[in-house]
C-alpha cells in the first residue's frame, strides 16, 4: 500500500480532526471527570461538574464546539522519514484550519500581538503552531490540541536555581493558587523540567497530551495530592478536586540551570490524532 | 436559596441575594470583555453617549462564537457556543465601570480580584460554569443586536435574549461576601502550612 495521499484528502482529514477535537473529549478525560463528579461531596462543586458533563453530552449531540473559546491551533506532527506527500504539508495544514474555522465554525481567535487586529480565520504569523518531529517509518501522525486562553494565561515558567529541585512542588502549588478558579478547574497540569527556557515549556505542553489514566509516578502523585489539598475545587468555588492529573516530562539541562514550566489545561483537555500512510 | 430574576434588574432584586445562592436570569444580557470595557470607559471619559443602555443591565463576560446566516435584510446571527470568559481580566476595569453605569449583575467565571468593595450595594457577581458553552447557547433564545463588531467577534457587544439563564452561583454579593476570595485565602493558608 502506497503511503501517498492527495492534498485534498489530507486537508479534509485535518479539518475533520479539528472538528473532532472541538466537539468530543477523549474518553479518558470524560471518565476522569465522571469519577470526580461521583467523588465530590460539596454541593456547589458537584453542580458545576454536572453542568460540565451535561455540556460535554450536548456538544457531542448537537455537533457544536464544547467551549466558545475554540482556542488557537497547536499541532504536533510526527513525520516518518519515508512518508511521501508530494505537497507542502504545512501550507495544507494552514488551509485546513481556515476551512475548519468557516465550516464548524470556530471562533476567530488569532490576532496580531501588537495591533490586536483579528485575522478572521485563525491563521497568522506563526499560527497555527506546528511542531515537527522526524521519526523512523512511513507514517505521518498528526495531533491537534486547540488551546484556550483561560488556562494558557495562568501557565508559568521559572528559571530556578539548580539547588532548588526541592522547591519545584511549591512553584506548582503557587501557580495553581494564584490561578484560582480562572483556568476552569478541574485542571490537568503539564510540568516540564530541564532542557532550556523554551524546551521546558514544550515538554510541559507535551505532558498535557498524556492520557489521564496513565499511572502517575511518586513525584507526580505527591504534587497532585498537594494541589487537591488546596481546596480550590471545580471553578474555584471550593471542593476536593482542583486537578485531575499531573504529568511531568524531563530533559537533561545545563549544570547551572533548572528551567521549570507549568502548562495549565482546563477541564476541556481537547486533543485528537490521525495517522496517514500505510504500514509502519 | 434559588431566585428567578427578570431584566432590567432593580437594586431590590439583587440586595436579597447572598453568596452561594442560585440564580436564573431571563430577559436581556449584554456581552462585554476586555476591549468593550476599555471602550465603555473611554467614552465615559470623553462624555460620549453609549449606543446601548447599561441601566439595570446584566453584563456577561463572554466572547461568543457566532454564525451569520442569510444575506442582506434577511441576515441574522445565530449563537453557536457562548460560555463565560475569565472575569479576572476585567478586575481593574470593573470598579470604574460600576461607578459610571448602574450595571446590576455581572456574569462570568473564575471571579475577580479586589472588586467586592466596588460591588457593595451596587452589583452582584454571578458565576457560570466555565467552558459550558453548548449548555449556555441552549438558553440564549435570540441575538437581538450587535454593537462594535469592529472589535472582532469575541470582543463585540452582543445583546442577547435569554430564558432561565443558569444555574448561576452568586459569587460576590452586595454585602461584600466573595466566595472566590474566601476559597483563595484558604488555599493560601493551606500552602503556607505545607511550606513549613
Amino acid at each position: 500500500m502506497s503511503s501517498k495521499i492527495s492534498r485534498e484528502t489530507f486537508i479534509r482529514s485535518i479539518a475533520d480532526l479539528l472538528r473532532k477535537a472541538e466537539i468530543e473529549l477523549p474518553d479518558d478525560v470524560i471518565e476522569a471527570l465522571r469519577k470526580t463528579e461521583t467523588r465530590e461531596e460539596k454541593p456547589v462543586a458537584k453542580s458545576q461538574l454536572r453542568a460540565i458533563l451535561k455540556n460535554i453530552e450536548l456538544a457531542k449531540n448537537h455537533g457544536v464546539p464544547m467551549c466558545q473559546d475554540t482556542g488557537i491551533m497547536i499541532f504536533f506532527a510526527e513525520l516518518g522519514t519515508e512518508f511521501q506527500s508530494g505537497f507542502d504539508l504545512e501550507a495544507a495544514i494552514r488551509e485546513a484550519v481556515v476551512l475548519a474555522t468557516a465550516e464548524i465554525p470556530l471562533r476567530p481567535n488569532a490576532v496580531n500581538p501588537l495591533t490586536r487586529k483579528n485575522s478572521g480565520d485563525n491563521t497568522g504569523i506563526g499560527i497555527p503552531d506546528i511542531h515537527w518531529k522526524l521519526v523512523p517509518g512511513k507514517q505521518l501522525k498528526i495531533t491537534v490540541a486547540p488551546k484556550g486562553a483561560g488556562s494558557e494565561n495562568m501557565s508559568a515558567l521559572k528559571m530556578m536555581n539548580p539547588t532548588e529541585t526541592g522547591s519545584i512542588k511549591n512553584f506548582v502549588l503557587e501557580t495553581v493558587v494564584s490561578a484560582g478558579g480562572m483556568p476552569c478547574p478541574p485542571l490537568t497540569l503539564g510540568v516540564g523540567i530541564g532542557g532550556s527556557f523554551d524546551k521546558a515549556a514544550r515538554l510541559a505542553k507535551e505532558a498535557l497530551l498524556e492520557p489521564l489514566d496513565t499511572p502517575m509516578n511518586k513525584f507526580e502523585k505527591e504534587i497532585l495530592d498537594a494541589v487537591n489539598a488546596l481546596g480550590i475545587g471545580c471553578m474555584g468555588l471550593g471542593g476536593s478536586t482542583t486537578a485531575l492529573a499531573v504529568h511531568v516530562k524531563t530533559a537533561h539541562c545545563h549544570t547551572a540551570s533548572l528551567p521549570v514550566a507549568i502548562n495549565i489545561q482546563c477541564w476541556a483537555n481537547r486533543h485528537a490524532s490521525v495517522v496517514f500512510g500505510g504500514e509502519k | 436559596m434559588e431566585y428567578h430574576l427578570q431584566t432590567p434588574l432593580k437594586i431590590d432584586d439583587i440586595e436579597k441575594l447572598n453568596a452561594g445562592d442560585i440564580v436564573y436570569i431571563s430577559g436581556e444580557i449584554l456581552t462585554a470583555r476586555d476591549e468593550a470595557h476599555a471602550r465603555i470607559l473611554e467614552m465615559k471619559e470623553k462624555g460620549e453617549e453609549l449606543p446601548f443602555s447599561l441601566e439595570g443591565a446584566v453584563v456577561y463576560h463572554c466572547g461568543p462564537l457566532m454564525q451569520k446566516n442569510g444575506k442582506g435584510v434577511r441576515e441574522e446571527w445565530k449563537v453557536v457556543s457562548a460560555g463565560p470568559t475569565t472575569s479576572g481580566r476585567m478586575s481593574k476595569m470593573t470598579p470604574p465601570l460600576l461607578k459610571a453605569h448602574n450595571v446590576r449583575a455581572i456574569i462570568g467565571k473564575g471571579g475577580m480580584k479586589n472588586v467586592s468593595e466596588s460591588m457593595t450595594d451596587r452589583c452582584v457577581y454571578l458565576a457560570y460554569t466555565g467552558g459550558c458553552a453548548a449548555l449556555a447557547a441552549e438558553l440564549i433564545k435570540e441575538v437581538k443586536t450587535v454593537h462594535w463588531l469592529d472589535l472582532g467577534m469575541p470582543e463585540a457587544v452582543w445583546v442577547l435574549r435569554v430564558e432561565k439563564f443558569g444555574p448561576l452561583i452568586v459569587g460576590i454579593d452586595t454585602k461584600g461576601k466573595d466566595i472566590f476570595a474566601e476559597v483563595r485565602e484558604k488555599a493560601e493558608k493551606v500552602l503556607e502550612e505545607m511550606k513549613k
